[in-house]
């Protein structure tokens, strides 16, 4: 059962006959995954755009608070080290499917999915928590930057929240064969680029926030 | 319940009434002719749901001339409204109407025409030129096509619904703010580019992938035909550009929505960074748009003058350069913005800088034809025109380039009559010249040469009349988007000659409207009895027969050299055994459709803030999505022996 497999000739393997046919001038995991990188790279341009106007805007208050009057550094690390961990558990899903044990892939993806909802759920608190103090995007060009960059990585999250869900359903009814192997990879390159993306939010928007 | 549409939206002036009459009725009767001759259903099958990048190419081109249609109506307009309006006449179009139709058409010209061209050459041509039987991502391809029409028609719901944006193509702030711009027009013109850019994004990264990865054996990076360098080039910028343009226009939907203070000139927000964010868009774009342009002309004028490309490295250098320094000049379209002279001067630079390898080009094209055996082909006339036209506009892109001379004719006239230049003389001129020299392999006749010199001469002199005034007009103070002005100004006799000159390239695309039908009416007596190379071309897409068959080629080709055609024909390539073999292909989906539907109807819903039907059809798209995502890759799959019977059948090559 837990024959190793080599990653990069997936639809190639005889163990998956149920796939895609492979026509000799293609090769669908490769092609696939770095098609997925390209739309990373666009998807990293959209955040460069929000980050770029984020800077521009970081310190048009209006009048209104600033980074430091505003943000909870301890809140915002434990959200850090639960999307951290969220992927941590994604890593290991895939390590599992490697050796095809499915009940394994699913429980970590249960896993990545709770932590990457948690993440949502703090991140929410947070946005809450702001508008209920009279601080919400209306207030300054400053928050109005803020909440649309954080907003469209937990979108994002949130977005790979819904997939998750989908995955775990189809590596359920179908078990791990070249095509969910495929979209399992092709998501954990999603989750984990999420992940970076967070890094720089940390640092940009919440670090230097506060000094 | 409905939002802001109420049956108000329904009323419009008199000679918009007209339009929307016009569109309807033609809707109508293209409805009545398809039920008439009970095609709906090889609609539905061979076109509809294809996820062929040959008919996708065409359903690409079939939009591109309907917004065509549209876009020119409403530049004839303008003219016809400037040559009325002068003095105590205020012509026959009200001023804010005359907004609408300047925002109109240069959205449609630069995002349904233009970005439809080259979707459409990419989508026809790179499968073929590259040796391959399909793109990287087929349905994301179909769905990209979708999102692009989808855009699409949602604009043209905007002329019936509404109004359309009166804040110019490209919505500068603060003026398409929700305090000066409260109406709908902006939203409609936001959700259409945001849409069809979405489209774009999708079809871009599949040509991407489809260039880098699927090119036949031998097809090293500098042994590519030079059209699919220029794509390879042109989706590079889509790629890194569209997303600016998206994220700029979320920024602008959710000031427009939800009160936020980007662009607003209250609240810390600065227009300026609109500006700024959607000429970093912006400027990659106008390459995006030529680029593949030069590719058709590297791809004609060696076909047409029977020798190799002058300058083959060169010219993928100049590409390349192009496409880095076309990320280095976007201040250039504001540089009255006020920017210290140290930027503008850098910037000014810059642009200078992009005319070195465009005229590297434009020197290879000329020396290729030195001393080779030029034919006079209609293509080979429209790249005598485009030469004429891209170096006019070119320099005087030049002259604007200089801060200090752009300060004195920024927003004039002049500025259009250097773009069109650009986008006429260039991007049109260029899709021509290649619908003209791809036609036959697409359709297994030629159109008719004669209609298509009547054409192009009507083209290019109309041209001519109706934009070398505007050089004059802009020196002598007329800006652009003028909807009236004094008979003391003098400059009536002279918007006098470009309404002629735009009559006469309107006969020039009546005769391209007809000389299209015509030949496809006359098209036993134009039939390609070539095998599938009319042309004495030297490319791959020449080597299979025409039409291609829908597997592209039987036997995927290796290739040692450039010209590999050339190289069978002189008998100098490898000889590769004729061994069919069984080749999948993906099935039909509707999906693409389904997602671009719900598209449509999400932009028309937020653009009235009907938010239950936008809430809606956004489920509509994920859970389509889902449906997609959870079905098992289809594929059909065409035997040996029957390929081996298609290719012989292929091969007889009769006139249907």
């Amino acid at each position: 059962m837990s024959r190793p497999l080599t990653l990069h000739h997936q639809d190639t393997l005889e163990a998956h006959p149920d796939t895609r046919v492979p026509d000799p001038h293609q090769d669908v995991f490769s092609t696939t995954t770095f098609g997925f990188w390209v739309y990373l790279m666009t998807d990293c341009l959209l955040f460069a755009t929000f980050f770029v106007t984020f800077a521009v805007f970081h310190d048009r208050t209006f009048g209104g608070p600033s980074p430091k009057d505003l943000f909870d550094l301890k809140t915002v690390f434990i959200e850090t080290m639960v999307l951290l961990f969220s992927s941590v558990a994604c890593g290991l899903a895939l390590l599992s499917s490697l050796k095809l044990e499915k009940t394994k892939v699913i429980i970590w993806m249960a896993v990545a999915f709770l932590l990457g909802a948690s993440f949502v759920a703090i991140e929410l608190k947070e946005f809450t928590h702001l508008v209920h103090e009279g601080n919400s995007w209306e207030r300054s060009a400053f928050l109005s930057s803020f909440f649309t960059l954080v907003g469209t990585h937990g979108l994002h999250v949130s977005v790979g929240l819904l997939w998750l869900m989908v995955m775990m359903f189809q590596v359920f009814w179908m078990g791990i064969t070249a095509l969910t192997f495929r979209r399992l990879s092709v998501f954990s390159m999603f989750w984990h680029f999420l992940d970076l993306i967070w890094i720089f939010i940390f640092t940009f928007v919440y670090l230097m926030g506060m000094v | 319940m409905f939002g802001r549409l109420t049956t108000e939206a329904f009323f419009h002036e008199p000679s918009q009434n007209g339009a929307v009459a016009g569109m309807v009725i033609m809707g109508a009767l293209l409805l009545i002719l398809i039920t008439w001759t009970a095609r709906w259903k090889w609609l539905w099958k061979e076109w509809i749901t294809t996820v062929d990048p040959k008919r996708i190419g065409v359903m690409y081109i079939v939009v591109v001339l309907i917004m065509f249609a549209k876009g020119f109506a409403d530049a004839l307009m303008m003219r016809l409204q400037q040559f009325l309006s002068v003095g105590d006449s205020s012509g026959f179009i009200s001023a804010s109407h005359f907004q609408e139709i300047f925002s109109a058409h240069g959205t449609t010209m630069i995002f349904f025409v233009g970005m439809g061209v080259i979707f459409g050459l990419m989508n026809l041509i790179i499968p073929l030129q590259i040796g391959a039987r399909d793109v990287a991502f087929p349905f994301l391809n179909a769905l990209g096509f979708w999102l692009f029409a989808s855009g699409g028609l949602l604009t043209l719901i905007s002329l019936a619904i509404g109004k359309f944006s009166t804040a110019g193509w490209l919505a500068y702030p603060p003026l398409s703010g929700i305090e000066y711009s409260p109406g709908v027009g902006v939203d409609y013109w936001i959700w259409a580019v945001q849409i069809a850019g979405i489209g774009s994004t999708i079809a871009g990264i599949n040509f991407l992938v489809t260039i880098m990865k699927m090119r036949c054996p031998g097809m090293t990076y500098m042994k590519m035909p030079i059209f699919t360098w220029s794509c390879l080039c042109a989706v590079v910028l889509i790629i890194l550009a569209f997303p600016v343009l998206t994220a700029t226009l979320v920024l602008l939907t959710l000031d427009r929505y939800l009160d936020m203070h980007f662009f607003t000139s209250y609240g810390d927000g600065n227009p300026m960074m609109y500006v700024n964010l959607i000429w970093a868009w912006g400027h990659p774009e106008v390459y995006i748009l030529i680029l593949p342009i030069f590719g058709v002309f590297s791809e004609i004028v060696p076909t047409f003058s029977e020798k190799r490309l002058f300058g083959y490295a060169s010219m993928v250098w100049a590409l390349i350069m192009i496409t880095i320094l076309s990320y280095l000049v976007w201040l250039h379209h504001f540089f009255t913005m006020g920017a210290s002279p140290y930027v503008n001067s850098f910037f000014g630079i810059m642009t200078i800088l992009i005319a070195i390898p465009t005229g590297v080009k434009i020197f290879n094209w000329l020396f290729t034809k030195f001393r080779g055996r030029v034919h006079f082909t209609s293509p080979m006339l429209w790249f005598f025109a485009f030469v004429l036209n891209f170096t006019v506009a070119g320099m005087t892109g030049i002259l604007l380039s200089a801060p200090p001379v752009d300060y004195q004719v920024h927003n004039s006239l002049f500025l259009i009559a250097h773009f069109h230049g650009m986008v006429i003389g260039g991007v049109l001129f260029g899709f021509f010249a290649g619908f003209t020299y791809w036609f036959p392999k697409f359709t297994g006749f030629f159109l008719d040469e004669k209609l298509n010199l009547y054409a192009f001469w009507c083209w290019f002199l109309g041209f001519l009349v109706a934009f070398m005034p505007l050089y004059m007009l802009g020196f002598m103070g007329a800006t652009r988007r003028l909807d009236h002005y004094e008979a003391s100004t003098g400059w009536h006799p002279i918007f006098a000659v470009v309404a002629f000159g735009a009559c006469i390239i309107l006969c020039g695309a009546l005769i391209q409207f007809f000389g299209l039908f015509w030949s496809i009416k006359i098209r036993k007596r134009n039939w390609d009895h070539s095998g599938g190379d009319p042309w004495n071309a030297r490319t791959l897409e020449w080597s299979i027969p025409s039409p291609p068959p829908i597997y592209n080629f039987a036997i995927i080709p290796t290739v040692d050299q450039r010209d590999p055609l050339w190289a069978i024909k002189r008998g100098q390539a490898p000889k590769t055994e004729k061994i069919y073999e069984d080749i999948h292909l993906p099935v039909n989906t509707p999906i693409g459709l389904y997602i671009g539907m719900f598209a449509t109807i999400f932009g028309f819903a937020m653009t009235w803030h009907i938010f239950w039907l936008a809430i809606l059809s956004l489920s509509g798209i994920i859970t389509t999505a889902i449906i997609r995502l959870s079905l098992r890759d289809k594929h059909e799959t065409i035997s040996a022996d029957e390929v081996k019977k298609m290719e012989t059948l292929q091969n007889r090559n009769e006139p249907l």
